[in-house]
């Protein structure tokens, strides 16, 4: 056993935990975050992707002992009570989803896409940074719709902020 | 999983110490082929040492004719690095074609070069760019480092620390990838030295893992242009047969791979 002390979503969570526990698991088990999804187990699908010190990764993939100290964002932490973040808006009003199922790992994906890339995304760019999430229902086509719509957002954003 | 002890050391003398004071330990980089491997109950080390922390295993040092990456720096590190842009521009793209976002954020070149997978695409620059791996008690040139599936001629306990990669004159890399899983099911590194000798890795392919590829290196050496591979192919008793691919399209995929890689000298192509 460990003791684990993890920050999410901005609050320090300090946890013993057994070594195996893997960083999905303390999440959803220990902290009852259950927005973060365990979709294939096998670190191929993205559905359990959250933000690791403003990376995005694969948390059934990592144990939770080895981020000890670090800060971590998931779902849950976006929205500003009961408005979303743009990137939640832009999947909803882009029917970015049908199941819903890859729909917290796509979010978290490309919330930490569009931050790395600072907005500026062109669709061949988007495609190729959602290799790591996989979406058995809409094809994807409105999932890239959203990203591309939330970056654009972003970037306006940060362009009125410079002014 | 089953279970297991997670020890995080602070130096390579603590890690190698404890690595022989317990039984079955196995040491953990980014851990995106051994926790996978655990967590099917493949390998149950009880055990994990985590290398991420040692000072010595990190950072990106260029010189001139040199480029010497700590093991545990991480797929995305390498793809981004500027320095190593400015020399083997072919090294960063072949980093940030591995795995997707999430896996390169985590996954390290320490960590696929000590593994060894056949289809991993680290081994073919460490062999094409004449490597020379450090440990933490000697230093192992590539030619004598792999040997076989998933083997190496690291001892237990031996810890990769940095690879030393020369710089080339020019390399290219080139990787044809299995749809599903988008591992290499062939893949070419191509470099040209700058005593002129040429080096031809390829990965993906070969039954005993990557290897070079002499006949084309001869080829390439007469006349480097990529059809001077037009026609040439590895024996096909040689390479991997699978449920992916046959040997003998593996062979034809390496005639292809390689033409590829010279065609696309100073980068990389993907497919």
């Amino acid at each position: 056993m460990s003791k684990v002390a993890i920050t999410v979503n901005g609050t320090l969570h300090t946890k013993e935990v057994e070594d195996r526990t893997l960083l999905v698991q303390f999440l959803r088990d220990h902290l009852g975050l259950t927005g973060t999804h365990v979709g294939c187990d096998t670190t191929q699908c993205g559905a359990c992707t959250v933000i690791v010190d403003g990376k995005a990764v694969k948390s059934c993939t990592i144990l939770a002992a080895s981020i000890e100290g670090a800060s971590v964002s998931t779902v849950e932490g976006l929205a500003d009570g009961e408005k979303l973040h743009d990137v939640q808006a832009a999947f909803h009003e882009h029917h970015g989803l049908q199941c819903g199922f890859c729909t917290p790992g796509m979010i978290m994906a490309s919330v930490n896409m569009i931050e790395r890339h600072d907005g500026v995304l062109d669709e061949a760019t988007v495609r190729h940074e959602l290799e790591g999430n996989l979406c058995r229902c809409t094809g994807y086509h409105n999932i890239i719709k959203a990203v591309l719509s939330a970056a654009e957002k972003h970037r306006t954003a940060h362009a009125v902020a410079a002014e | 999983m089953y279970e297991t002890t997670y020890h995080k050391p602070g130096t390579l003398q603590e890690a190698v110490s404890l690595f022989s004071e317990v039984e079955e330990a196995a040491y953990l980089s980014g851990g995106h082929t051994l926790i996978p491997t655990m967590k099917g109950r493949l390998a149950a080390p009880a055990h994990l040492i985590d290398v991420r922390r040692i000072p010595e295993l990190s950072g990106i040092t260029v010189g001139p004719d040199r480029i010497i990456i700590g093991a545990a720096t991480t797929h995305a590190t390498v793809a981004a690095s500027e320095k190593i842009r400015a020399l083997i521009p072919s090294l960063c793209g072949l980093a940030g074609s591995i795995g997707d976002v999430q896996v390169r954020h985590v996954g390290t070149i320490g960590g696929s070069v000590a593994n060894n997978d056949p289809a991993a695409d680290y081994p073919s620059a460490v062999l094409a760019l004449d490597a020379t791996l450090h440990t933490d008690r000697r230093s192992i040139p590539a030619s004598e480092y792999f040997d076989g599936l998933y083997t190496t001629t690291l001892e237990p306990g031996e810890i990769l620390v940095r690879i030393e990669f020369k710089v080339p004159e020019i390399a290219g890399y080139a990787k044809f990838r299995n749809p599903a899983s988008r591992y290499a099911l062939a893949a070419a590194f191509v470099a040209r030295h700058r005593d002129g000798n040429i080096h031809v890795a390829i990965t993906g392919a070969g039954n005993a893992g990557v290897f070079r590829w002499t006949e084309a290196e001869e080829a390439l050496q007469a006349r480097f242009e990529p059809d001077a591979v037009k026609g040439l192919l590895p024996d096909e008793n040689d390479l991997m047969g699978d449920m992916h691919a046959p040997a003998d399209y593996r062979a034809n995929l390496v005639g292809v791979v390689t033409r590829r890689a010279v065609e696309n000298l100073g980068g990389i192509l993907i497919e």
